[in-house]
């Protein structure tokens, strides 16, 4: 299709707008509703542009190209419509430029410039709508500011996949609210704000606290989920002031999830750890750096001479980077301890020894979109990976066939071609189901140990979609990874994708789950849960909160209280480690430190600090080279982060080496079984997603979000009939020695035989394992 | 019986009686005629279009756009599901034919969309019920049922192998659902509000299938066009204005209701059936096709005749064929506060031109009214028209632009004198004897 736009000539595929050819050739024409990843609505009438033979001026987003078509965007004609809707989008705006939030980055105000008038000639009363509160993330205070371009609609219908935004009434009072008193709840409800063309939807946290002029914009990468989504941090006076999404295409596309958008509030916290401390007689005492490190050293050196070096155990968080992660393994080896691990929520450990590779996504995020069939296994898919569940639910809009076979019967917002729930231990069952399905669909062969397993019509519907289609992919999630199988299904996995020549691989927990691999953060003794739970005389804890971060808070907490030195490099100064800590050492978050993410495709992405660091925090790299500097170890010269990086990773690698979520040893033969007695409840823990780290927990606007909820114990009908108890009750929740006070819920998307009770939180931190045994009574 | 009177009426023939609607009645009267003719005689598709084609039936709904072309824009090849849509919305102020002819004659209507199914291989139909005429979406539904009882509507009607079942549904009395995609989200459960076009509905309609949207009046007229076939449906009309039409009259006349009249009837034979002024006071202007078209001032209007292309001629459209009668006792800035007020109410807020204009329309007007204009405020009301016409959505700018700019064309002393004097040119007093269809405010 050839298309002449203001004498200028492109050709553009046939189906497209006329705005999207203009966007091909670099002209511009002013709009309000459109958005290139939102659905056309046509309703601002901005972009008006004149066509060659056309009576009227058409809209530019709506209107499709015809072969020789010819536009003019700048004609008398086209510009007086522009003009003419300018004035209609203004005459009942307030005008309140200089008091708004928006002002200075406000589109409304930009093209106001170009195209509306300097007085008004609107002598009428404007018209009032009255403000809403839909929870503490998203301001609607000026709602008088709206333009109606219904693109806070749209993102919720067709981006996070719920209308939580609409437009009632009708004529000029049509005004965009919740549904009745609703809040808007979506994990990635901020975007809302930066889709706003005008000031009608503004940031809760951010607003009045700085004009966007004042504002210095830096680069970085976000810390929280295992998508790494790009980041614009705003800052003013050594402040972070607000984080926006910095597009790319390839990760995050234009969005963010509301955690990686409101945690930079924790930075500024008044929790922020400010100088070393050391437990003297009992109490932590503010000491230098010098001092601080050396007691660490000489605490070390002491340890390993008294009990050897495997007495000493060292635990990384996959939120830390990877020039932390590479060092803190460093660090342990260097004093001869094999005792490291980077993935405190981890449970199984079999598969260790038979990795292939880092197990990975198994392909690229902007694969996803043309993919024919998806199965994800085992994730609380919108709380775990808010963006990549919206590339999911994408997909599934286009045509895509989307399954999810999990351990709970949460809606994911995707319309989805085959859902299953069923209780933890149940679930290698279930996926084992779905190979012998598969097996028999397609001729294959399938493994040993599946001989009692039966296909239902569900597996048999998902094991099809797995076998049709051109491309498809199986997903493995949080629950997998934390599973007590979890070498299991991972082996099964590996089966199911064999037999379908589906990709398959790990969705991963964290900014830094395939990173922590590279950095071979990773034990040559105990692991993660081993260390534990065969306490040791010496932790040292990197970024991480093991009462609220580990697979069993209960051992952790019992070990780190019966350990002789417990060392926490952290940046705050709060929790449970004010008790168990004898030497806190403030490191810099990532806003306030330079380092890497790998995120679960694979993708190495390094940032810069974009503050000072708070206080006398500094960044973890360097405090872990001085470290090693310290106790006189070998390899820790690096004089810069990109140095440490550097041995890990090749100059300007787009991608890192050795992805491969393959299982040495041929194929792994499975025993299917089920894992708890018959009788007993089963626990199912969710990691709630403002939980899921140390920034999170400590960004006001988040803990007020109804996902950062205080965890009740939820069960089925049936279940919560089976211990005489009901909605709303206070039970007695137990786990081995342990016990918390929950207030009991009705949930049926919650197993029979199974209680939810979240982890990573302090009323759930006493109890044990992510998906052990539980025990429930009336409180 | 509210239609009262007609000139070689076809679609209003026998409807005396209250039983006229009832199947039985319909039978008689040669109802499903047509129907057999063209299943029994296994008629073409193609033939049956181009019955319709030479009928030159043009659109009852207002925009008179012709039935037979709009068929033919159908892709009856097209595989999976489609559908016929019968727009019973009947919103517009001075418009109430198509109540009369469900009321009256449901089964005319029934009839011709199978007669349209058939045609365009759509299976399913569903007929859109302005939401303010209950008792006649109840209607409806019963003679749906004898339908069905009779076998014209299922499976295999009459034998022929083809399958076609229609559904009433009915609106909240929204004006813009009588907006043919907005009548479209509304049955599929959505807000009413217009789709942008293209797609049009022909290959983008209901449920994203194709669909065709015709008028309740376009409908019934379908049998008599296959019984009498096209040419002698055209000849009862005038040449391009093919047929007869229900005209509802409306305002300062003596006998205000519908009449059937041939296309191409001169106006003052209409007003004469209507039994002529009230009072015997002297026509002013009358707003010949529904409140969205423009005033014609008396004297065009006595030269007018009824049909598409004479009031086209004279500055306004013939529309859905309702004519609102104002005498001399009307204050034409009153009449025009109350229409601005209407278009105002009822646009849906979705695109800015319309939302904001029209909103802004009404104030001027009703700020002008009110004895606050201003002496810019008429060159300020074009202005906004200009800037509302032919840049929205849907058609509904473009209605509530049309009064306005006619109003004021043709009665502009009227309004000058408002604004100057802060009150009306017909005295108050006058007005209110006029005991008008608009009344009068003190």
């Amino acid at each position: 299709m050839e298309i002449e736009i203001d004498g200028k000539k492109a050709d553009v595929p046939e189906g497209s707008t006329i705005m999207d050819a203009a966007q091909q050739l670099g002209a511009y024409i002013p709009h309000f509703c459109y958005h290139k990843k939102l659905s056309i609505a046509a309703n601002c009438r901005m972009c008006l542009v004149q066509v060659e033979k056309a009576p009227k001026p058409l809209p530019a987003c709506a209107t499709p190209v015809t072969n020789g078509m010819k536009v003019f965007t700048h004609s008398p004609l086209a510009v007086k419509a522009q003009q003419g809707v300018m004035e209609f989008l203004l005459i009942n705006h307030p005008l309140d430029c200089p008091i708004c939030d928006q002002g200075g980055e406000c589109q409304l105000q930009d093209l106001a410039v170009g195209y509306g008038g300097s007085a008004s000639r609107f002598a009428e009363d404007k018209r009032v709508v009255f403000h809403k509160d839909v929870g503490p993330l998203i301001s609607m205070q000026e709602m008088a500011r709206c333009i109606h371009c219904t693109r806070c609609v749209r993102f919720g219908q067709e981006i996070a996949g719920v209308m939580e935004l609409g437009m009632a009434n009708r004529n000029v009072h049509s005004e965009i609210t919740s549904f009745v008193g609703r809040s808007v709840d979506s994990e990635l409800s901020g975007n809302m704000i930066d889709l706003c063309p005008v000031g009608a939807l503004t940031s809760k946290p951010f607003r009045y606290s700085a004009r966007s002029w004042e504002l210095s914009r830096r680069r970085s990468i976000s810390p929280h989920d295992s998508v790494g989504a790009n980041l614009t941090v705003q800052i003013k006076n050594n402040v972070v002031k607000r984080v926006l999404p910095r597009e790319n295409e390839e990760v995050n596309e234009c969005w963010i999830s509301d955690k990686d958008r409101f945690s930079y509030e924790a930075l500024n916290s008044p929790a922020r750890l400010a100088n070393p401390m050391v437990r003297v007689d009992g109490a932590l005492r503010e000491v230098e750096w010098t001092v601080a490190l050396d007691y660490v050293a000489h605490a070390l050196r002491d340890i390993v001479a008294d009990s050897g070096p495997d007495s000493l155990a060292f635990l990384g968080s996959p939120h830390s980077t990877l020039e932390e992660l590479h060092l803190l393994q460093k660090l342990a080896r260097g004093l001869g301890s094999g005792n490291i691990d980077f993935r405190p929520r981890r449970r199984d450990f079999s598969a260790d020894g038979k990795l292939a590779g880092i197990p990975w996504l198994g392909l690229r995020f902007a694969e996803i979109q043309e993919l024919d069939a998806a199965l994800v296994v085992g994730s609380f898919l919108r709380k775990d990976h808010p963006l990549f569940a919206q590339r999911l639910r994408q997909l599934a809009r286009k045509s895509g066939k989307v399954s999810l076979v999990s351990v709970t019967r949460d809606d994911p917002l995707i319309n989805l071609h085959a859902q299953l729930a069923v209780a933890p231990a149940d679930l290698p069952r279930a996926l084992a189901a779905i190979v012998k399905a598969a097996a028999a669909l397609s001729g294959g062969r399938a493994p040993a140990g599946l001989e009692n397993v039966e296909p239902c019509a569900a597996s048999e519907a998902i094991a099809r979609s797995l076998l049709e289609g051109e491309r498809r992919a199986i997903f493995l999630g949080n629950a997998v990874e934390q599973h007590p199988q979890a070498a299991e299904i991972h082996a099964l996995a590996s089966s199911l994708a064999r037999l379908t020549s589906a990709r398959y691989g790990f969705i991963g927990e964290a900014a830094n789950s395939v990173g922590g691999y590279l950095a071979k953060a990773l034990p040559t003794a105990l692991n993660g849960y081993e260390m534990f739970a065969q306490p040791r005389r010496a932790y040292v804890l990197l970024g991480i909160e093991p009462e609220l971060d580990c697979h069993d808070p209960q051992l952790a907490r019992a070990a780190l209280a019966q350990a002789a030195l417990v060392v926490a490099l952290t940046p705050f100064a709060d929790g449970a480690q004010t008790e168990y800590a004898d030497v806190l050492l403030p490191v810099a978050p990532f806003t306030e430190t330079s380092g890497t993410f790998v995120n679960a495709e694979g993708r190495p992405q390094s940032f810069a600090g974009v503050v000072a660091p708070f206080g006398n925090a500094r960044p973890g790299w360097k405090v872990l080279r001085v470290l090693g500097n310290l106790l006189a170890l070998s390899g820790f010269d690096q004089t810069s982060s990109e140095q440490v990086r550097d041995e890990l990773v090749p100059p300007g690698s787009l991608f890192v080496g050795g992805l491969d979520n393959g299982l040495k040893g041929g194929e792994v033969a499975v025993s299917v079984r089920r894992a708890t007695a018959e009788g007993s409840l089963q626990r199912v823990a969710d990691v709630p997603i403002h939980f899921a780290d140390p920034l999170v927990r400590r960004a006001p606007a988040l803990q007020m979000t109804r996902d950062a909820a205080l965890p009740t114990a939820r069960m089925s009908a049936r279940t919560l009939g089976s211990i005489g108890v009901t909605d709303g009750v206070q039970v007695r929740v137990r786990q081995g020695s342990g016990e918390a006070l929950l207030t009991a819920r009705l949930d049926d998307t919650v197993p029979d035989g199974c209680v939810r009770v979240a982890a990573a939180h302090s009323s759930t931190a006493a109890l044990g394992e992510m998906f052990g045994a539980i025990n429930v009574e009336r409180a | 019986m509210a239609i009262l009177g007609a000139i070689n009426p076809m679609l209003t023939v026998g409807l005396d009686g209250d039983r006229a609607w009832r199947l039985a009645d319909y039978l008689t009267r040669g109802g499903y005629r047509a129907l057999r003719r063209v299943l029994e005689g296994k008629m073409p598709q193609g033939e049956v279009i181009n019955e319709v084609k030479k009928s030159v039936l043009r659109g009852r709904g207002g925009a008179g756009f012709p039935t037979g072309l709009k068929w033919s824009f159908m892709p009856r090849s097209f595989p999976g599901d489609k559908y016929v849509v019968c727009n019973s919305d009947e919103g517009e102020p001075g418009t109430f034919k198509d109540r009369d002819i469900l009321r009256f004659n449901p089964h005319s209507v029934i009839e011709g969309m199978i007669i349209a199914g058939y045609a365009m291989g759509a299976g399913r139909g569903y007929n859109y019920i302005h939401g303010e005429i209950w008792e006649i979406y109840e209607r409806f539904e019963e003679a749906l049922d004898e339908a069905r009882a009779a076998g014209f509507l299922g499976t295999n009607i009459l034998g022929s192998g083809f399958d076609f079942d229609l559904f009433a549904h009915h609106g909240y009395g929204a004006y813009i659902c009588g907006e043919e995609t907005a009548l479209l989200e509304s049955i599929e459960g959505k807000k009413g509000q217009p789709r942008f076009k293209p797609p049009f509905p022909a290959s983008f309609g209901l449920y994203g299938k194709p669909t065709t949207i015709n008028n309740t009046e376009t409908f019934a007229s379908i049998p008599y066009i296959i019984n009498l076939g096209g040419e002698a449906y055209l000849e009862a009309g005038k040449p391009n204005n093919g047929g007869t039409k229900l005209f509802s009259v409306s305002g300062h006349v003596n006998r205000p209701g519908n009449y059937e009249i041939p296309l191409g009837t001169p106006f003052a034979t209409l007003l004469e059936m209507a039994g002529g002024m009230r009072g015997g006071r002297k026509l002013k202007g009358c707003i010949p096709g529904g409140s969205s078209a423009p005033v014609v001032p008396a004297a065009m209007m006595m030269d007018c005749t009824m049909d598409y292309d004479s009031i086209s001629k004279a500055g306004s459209m013939l529309g859905s064929g309702a004519v609102i009668v104002m005498d001399e006792t009307t204050c034409m800035v009153k009449a025009l506060e109350r229409l601005s007020y209407f278009y105002y109410e009822e646009s849906c807020g979705q695109c800015t031109p319309c939302r904001e204009g029209t909103n802004w329309l009404y104030k001027v007007v009703h700020r002008i009214e009110n004895g606050k204009g201003r002496p810019d405020d008429l060159d300020l009301l074009a202005s906004v028209t200009t800037n509302i016409m032919g840049r929205t959505i849907c058609a509904l700018g473009d209605a509530a632009s049309m009064p306005v700019q006619s109003f004021i064309k043709h009665f502009r002393d009227e309004f000058a004198y408002h604004i100057e004097n802060r009150k009306c040119l017909v005295p108050v007093d006058v007005q209110r004897a006029g005991s008008g269809f608009f009344t009068a405010t003190v």
